[in-house]
């Protein structure tokens, strides 16, 4: 090997190592916006039902979803838009659906908490906390009979820990090494509870019970996320079996939109010091600026673009029409 | 001096407040039942009276809690388990229907399970399918197990006392769309007995068979028709069961014709019940095919245009009764 190709192999790795975190930044700007939008879809009452936003929390879907391939697995919850998006589905088909329009990945008729996209892998939001635990488990099962090389990842809050099912798949998953990787984004609060008035013991010490492999990940930190979530993708697709990942983040608003006045069970200071101190958009920023990977004014046109996207993916949604009556009894039944 | 009045939240919390004053044994548990007061607020300012020895967080456990609620009522305390949305009962279901509903029975009359399950039921809160249905005939058809269905505050208060007191596991369904809703309730204690129908609204054309959410609609439909000539009575079980077969009978042997409404599914629920109850007690009396209204047979969907359509509404319950008084 010449001097000269290492040479450009280095440069092409830093090229694409560029590209990567670059990326990263994107994704992540891109949920953080696509939030905004909708806080002000729904003060504006022009979103029926509940919304619960997923700003602050944006590395951990992201750090794990550009570790997967498209056509792996992920169920999601309540608090869903990041992971829908991190995985690949367009904003304006999303929005169509928290407005209950046609044109939405449901039809309109699963809404915020229940949006769902064969062509991403997305198996579903989930509106049950812990309801998808054993369809995140059987999507791995499924995965390791037909050979097909995919995982699965069950996105969860910490609040799921308290739904025994998710023990009962944790068991079967190890048992049969299937590849499916659980993933507790630990934000703090199960509701209006702060998680260590329900959980005893230890979050991982949960996994090691059944001999799962269990790592800790810094929420916030996009790249700990990603390098993490692509050892254990790596090791699930090598047929090594389940894992466990707690992701420590939190959730900037309320449990949802409406949930202001919340004083009583958190301070405003707390919020503070995550937004200012912790947030994963601007600790990323900086480090891609560090790394002159992008200087502010890249960084200021990744925002804007993503702030384009998301305003005609509005648009597009506001446009958007009804489903027609007859719907209501379509797909009930296959 | 005029009637107090309060909505039904403010009534479901002062039967539980006087409860838990009168009974030491009484406690509640839940998820974020304590400082939240729950999602709907419900149980706000019990935490502060009674204390977390009495008003309990869990975590969010159902089938867990559930057992323990029913565990802890043989052995000495009066757990009030709240499930946050009806739609969470099916986790709950083990412990309801297999131990719960079958602990006396099976223990030969020594063991009883003296709990209240409170929950939610109801749609057009745009909550979608696993935050809208009315679970209530899936607990109905448990022996052991009674079921209670409110539609006013004051009914509220008195079934809740009642369902307290009880010996056995009562589930006590809220309609989330009601809780605030407002009317007369005396600051008195009284309790209202199970298995005993209060007619809401007298008439003598068409009977309105109605449950918990129904109602209000009932009352609805009644006043529309009211213009239009027919008199419609508004019949309200408030128990499922035990359920208070005879007045629903009178009722429809009065007036001919029937409609029955539950926020169930019609099929196979509550309102299949009732239907079926009416056709063998008052068949003969009948002047035109008993009529079941209930949720439509789908999942709740999200869009509010098609949710809409899946809920009788007054309009609907006109339009039927109307054609069944053949005006
Ligand atoms: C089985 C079940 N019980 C209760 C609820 C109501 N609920 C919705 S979100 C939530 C808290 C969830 O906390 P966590 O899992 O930590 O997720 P986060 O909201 O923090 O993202 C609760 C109790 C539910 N949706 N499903």
């Amino acid at each position: 090997m010449t001097t000269a190709t290492s040479k450009t192999e280095a440069s092409r790795d830093l090229a694409a190592e560029k590209e990567k975190w670059l990326r990263a930044h994107r994704q992540m700007v891109r949920i953080r916006l696509f939030e905004e939008q909708v806080n002000e879809l729904y003060t504006r009452a022009l979103m029926p039902g509940l919304a619960h936003l997923y700003s602050g929390e944006e590395a951990v879907a992201v750090g794990i979803c550009e570790a997967l391939n498209l056509d792996d697995y992920i169920t999601s919850t309540h608090r869903g838009h990041g992971h829908c998006l991190a995985k690949g589905a367009s904003p304006d088909r999303m929005f169509a659906e928290l407005l209950g329009k046609e044109a939405g990945y449901c039809r309109g008729k699963g809404g915020s908490m229940h949006i769902a996209d064969p062509a991403t892998g997305n198996l579903g939001a989930n509106a049950i906390v812990g309801g998808s635990v054993g369809i995140a488990t059987g999507a791995a099962l499924a995965a390791k009979r037909l050979e097909n090389g995919r995982v699965a990842v069950c996105f969860f809050g910490e609040g799921a820990l308290g739904q025994g099912s998710l023990y009962e798949v944790m068991n079967l998953a190890q048992l049969w090494k299937l590849p499916v990787i659980y993933v507790c984004e630990n934000n703090l609060y199960n509701e209006y509870t702060h998680y260590s008035e329900t959980t005893a013991g230890t979050i991982l010490g949960r996994a090691a019970a059944f001999g799962i492999e269990a790592e800790t990940a810094d929420g916030q930190d996009v790249r700990a996320v990603h390098e993490i979530a692509t050892r254990l993708v790596k090791r699930a697709r090598a047929g090594a079996g389940p894992a466990f990942l707690q992701a420590d983040t939190y959730r900037y608003s309320g449990h949802h939109v409406g949930d202001i006045n919340r004083e009583y069970y958190r301070s405003k200071q707390e919020e503070q010091h995550w937004k200012s101190e912790r947030d994963p958009i601007q600790l990323h920023g900086k480090w891609l600026v560090n790394q002159h990977y992008a200087d502010a004014a890249l960084l200021e046109g990744i925002a804007a673009e993503a702030r384009k996207e998301m305003e005609a993916a509005v648009k597009f949604a506001v446009e958007a029409g009804y489903p027609a009556e007859a719907q209501v009894s379509e797909d009930v039944y296959a | 001096m005029p009637e107090r009045e309060l909505t039904f939240a403010q009534a479901v919390r002062e039967a539980l407040a006087e409860e838990m004053r009168r009974d030491e044994r009484v406690c509640i548990f839940g998820e974020d039942v304590a400082e939240a007061g729950t999602p709907f607020k419900v149980l706000s300012g019990l935490v502060e009276e009674f204390g977390r020895e009495r008003v309990l967080d869990t975590p969010i456990s159902e089938a867990g809690f559930t057992g323990i609620g029913v565990g802890a009522a043989m052995t000495g305390l009066r757990p009030v388990v709240d499930i946050m949305f009806g739609d969470f009962l099916t986790l709950t279901m083990d412990q309801m229907v297999n131990q719960a509903a079958k602990a006396h029975y099976m223990s030969g009359g020594h063991w009883k399970v003296p709990m209240v399950l409170r929950t939610t039921l109801g749609a057009t809160r745009r909550s979608a399918a696993q935050h809208s249905q009315s679970l209530q005939a899936w607990f109905s058809h448990v022996p052991g197990l009674k079921v209670v269905l409110p539609s006013t505050p004051y009914d509220a208060k008195g079934l809740l006392k009642s369902a307290i007191r009880d010996e056995n596991p009562v589930v006590f369904f809220e309609d989330k769309m009601m809780y605030k809703l407002k009317g007369p309730v005396p600051e008195d204690d009284y309790t209202i007995p199970f298995g005993v129908a209060d007619v809401k609204r007298e008439g003598d054309d068409i009977s309105f068979v109605a449950t918990s959410s129904m109602v209000q609609v009932a009352l609805g439909a009644a006043l529309l028709l009211e213009k239009e000539g027919i008199s419609a009575e508004v019949i309200d079980p408030r128990t499922t069961w035990p359920l208070d077969e005879k007045s629903i009978i009178e009722s429809v042997k009065k007036t001919s014709r029937v409609i029955v409404m539950d926020e169930g599914y019609g099929r196979y629920g509550v309102a299949a019940e009732l239907a079926a109850v009416i056709a063998e007690g008052a068949f003969y009396d009948l002047d035109a095919p008993v009529k079941r209204m209930g949720a439509m047979h789908v999942p709740i969907p999200f869009s509010p245009p098609l949710e809409d359509l899946t809920v009788p509404t007054e309009r609907a319950v006109f339009e039927a009764a109307r054609k069944m008084c053949g005006k």
